[in-house]
């Protein structure tokens, strides 16, 4: 089967690199193709590297605590660019505070995220989780 | 005695420089108007005429020439998305020394084939997608410019799963049609010199003829280049020196023409201050931008209109006044200033022009605010370090005081984000060698290096 590609990166103001180096190694040696745009990503470079890659999900990290503000409209940018049916996936610390996770993931899920994580999540979630969305049989 | 014949057949002016390898020391330099609607010949002897001819006649070693006549190397270019392969592309084909006309993004539509017919470029680069990426926009783009009335040389150079099927759509209409390795194999990646050589190839093998240019081959030995690639190649020679032979390190080159402005950087353009974060697509080591709208000449208006309050601050002057000047360059494009007013005007001009275009061409740095502090993002060359800026082209060459224009590279406190020169040293091409020592650095680059350091001089 043709290798999956994700666009990783973190989105934003956010200059978080430790987090974003881990999930490199984590995807890529879980078998995927991974396009890191790294931090201080815009939602236009997510998209604009996602179209010239053909990338089949978006996975936006934030960790700072500003997430809802960054990712609000990306959906509807990628709706707008011709790719609007990518999978989207988004995990940290996405809210200030300490808010009820359930709350934030509806918020997250009502902005056309597929898949929302709390802080803490470890990297083999998000992975049996691609692997169920994008319909690989684990290796 | 081991003359060297080393020629530039510019849009105007046709260019002879004769050097002697033995003594590495300009022997003559002479300018004649191109004469490519005759024979392009006619020129050429006409300049060579100029320059005293030793006793027994001269005995050239080498004949090379470059040429940006009948139009320089028209090109234009496309690719997927705008910031991504489409500015690779465009990079890719300014580096090869062409007049990029246009630059398309996405699927190409109607508007922009009637563009291409219209233009008829000499080359059409064909990018998007990098490897492994997107494959539709090169297979679609090609079966649309497979469609066009005119036949076109064509580079591929865009996504390697596609670029052979690509090629085989483009060959229906089109030849040659030469696959070259994507301009941007991975996202952020730049590879522009395969791109590069065979746009050189194609010019080579087919723009020269196409030109009219090969009447002058009986004669040289080659057309070997377009002259902004003679130059680029002189800048990147002179920046970083050949084998023993020591260079002036990271360097400029302005060249202020009548019709554009022309910039070349030879350097990495890294963050010169800790804790700034690069942005954007790499750029190339050896760096070339064009601008068709900063001209002293045929493009005065459009830099009047560019350059607004700062020409006015600079100079003083009322629109009147610069509405009458710009009058007199209109009906003739040749004018010598003729007082010192005019002088005035047309270093202010020119300031204007070497400071807009140096602005392009760097990068930019920008203050973002996070939750921990202000951090900087730079897109583009960091460039206030670099020790050396070099002026060249006719107007500086013949301006008395090229200095003062070719300060308007200088970084400007005003402006703290356009990342330009701060203290560099200044030099002039004080002979206009710097496309002649791009050509003899193919047959003798440690000559070529040593006759810029001797003729292109310090400010």
């Amino acid at each position: 089967m043709k290798q999956k590609t994700l666009v990783l990166g973190v989105i934003g103001s956010d200059v978080h690199a430790v987090g974003n180096r881990i999930l490199d190694y984590a995807f890529t040696h879980a078998g995927f193709r991974v396009i890191n745009i790294g931090v201080l990503a815009t939602q236009e470079e997510f998209i604009n590297a996602a179209i010239e890659t053909n990338a089949d999900v978006l996975m936006v990290s934030s960790l700072y605590g500003h997430g809802e503000m960054d990712c609000r409209g990306l959906r509807e940018k990628c709706q707008e660019k011709g790719i609007g049916d990518i999978l989207m996936y988004v995990g940290g610390n996405l809210v200030v505070g300490k808010q009820d996770f359930e709350s934030v993931k509806e918020r997250f899920l009502a902005m056309g995220f597929n898949r929302v994580y709390p802080p803490g999540t470890m990297p083999e979630v998000p992975i049996k989780d691609l692997r169920e969305d994008l319909g690989i049989s684990e290796e | 005695m081991q003359a060297v014949l080393l020629i530039d057949f510019g849009s105007t002016y046709t260019k002879v420089t004769i050097v002697d390898l033995d003594t590495e020391e300009i022997l003559g330099t002479a300018r004649a108007g191109t004469t490519i609607e005759t024979n392009i010949m006619d020129g050429l002897n006409k300049a060579l005429a100029q320059i005293p001819e030793p006793s027994g006649g001269w005995n050239f070693v080498r004949k090379l020439a470059c040429s940006s006549a009948a139009g320089g190397l028209k090109m234009m270019a496309s690719g997927l998305v705008k910031e991504l392969t489409a500015e690779a592309a465009r990079r890719a084909a300014l580096g090869a020394g062409a007049r990029l006309l246009e630059v398309f993004s996405y699927e190409l539509t109607a508007r922009d084939l009637e563009k291409i017919i219209a233009a008829k470029p000499d080359i059409f680069l064909l990018a998007g997608g990098t490897d492994g990426g997107n494959k539709e926009i090169l297979l679609k783009n090609a079966e649309l410019l497979s469609t066009l009335p005119i036949s076109l040389p064509v580079v591929v150079a865009g996504n390697k799963a596609a670029a052979v099927q690509a090629a085989d759509l483009l060959r229906q209409r089109h030849a040659p049609v030469i696959v070259a390795d994507n301009v941007m194999p991975d996202l952020g990646v730049l590879a522009v010199d395969s791109a590069r050589m065979a746009i050189r190839d194609i010019f080579l093998s087919h723009i020269v003829h196409a030109k009219g240019l090969d009447k002058a081959e009986e004669f040289l030995e080659q057309i070997m280049m377009p002259t902004p690639a003679a130059v680029l190649s002189a800048a990147e020679l002179l920046a970083e020196g050949s084998g023993s032979e020591r260079g002036l390190g990271e360097l400029m080159i302005v060249d202020v023409g009548g019709a554009t402005t022309d910039v070349h950087s030879v350097a990495k353009g890294d963050p010169s201050k800790p804790s700034v974060t690069l942005k954007g697509l790499p750029e190339p080591f050896a760096k070339r931008t064009v601008e068709g709208d900063l001209g002293m000449r045929y493009s005065s208006e459009a830099l009047v209109e560019a350059s607004g309050r700062r020409l006015y601050d600079y100079l003083g002057w009322t629109d009147e006044q610069v509405a009458s000047q710009l009058r007199l360059f209109k009906e003739n494009p040749w004018r010598i200033p003729q007082t010192e007013e005019e002088a005035k005007f047309d270093a202010a001009m020119g300031r204007m022009a070497v400071g807009l275009a140096v602005d392009r061409h760097v990068g930019t740095i920008e203050v973002i605010y996070t939750p921990f502090g202000a951090t900087y993002v730079q897109h583009g060359k960091d460039l206030t370090p670099l020790p050396v800026v070099i002026g060249t082209g006719g107007v500086l060459l013949h301006h008395p005081n090229a200095l003062e224009i070719l300060k308007g590279s200088l970084f400007d406190s005003a402006e703290p984000t356009l990342l330009k020169p701060q203290k560099p040293r200044f030099y002039l091409d004080k002979d206009y060698i710097l496309a002649a020592m791009g050509l003899l650095r193919e047959v003798a680059p440690q000559a070529a290096l040593r006759m810029m350091k001797k003729y292109v001089v310090e400010l």
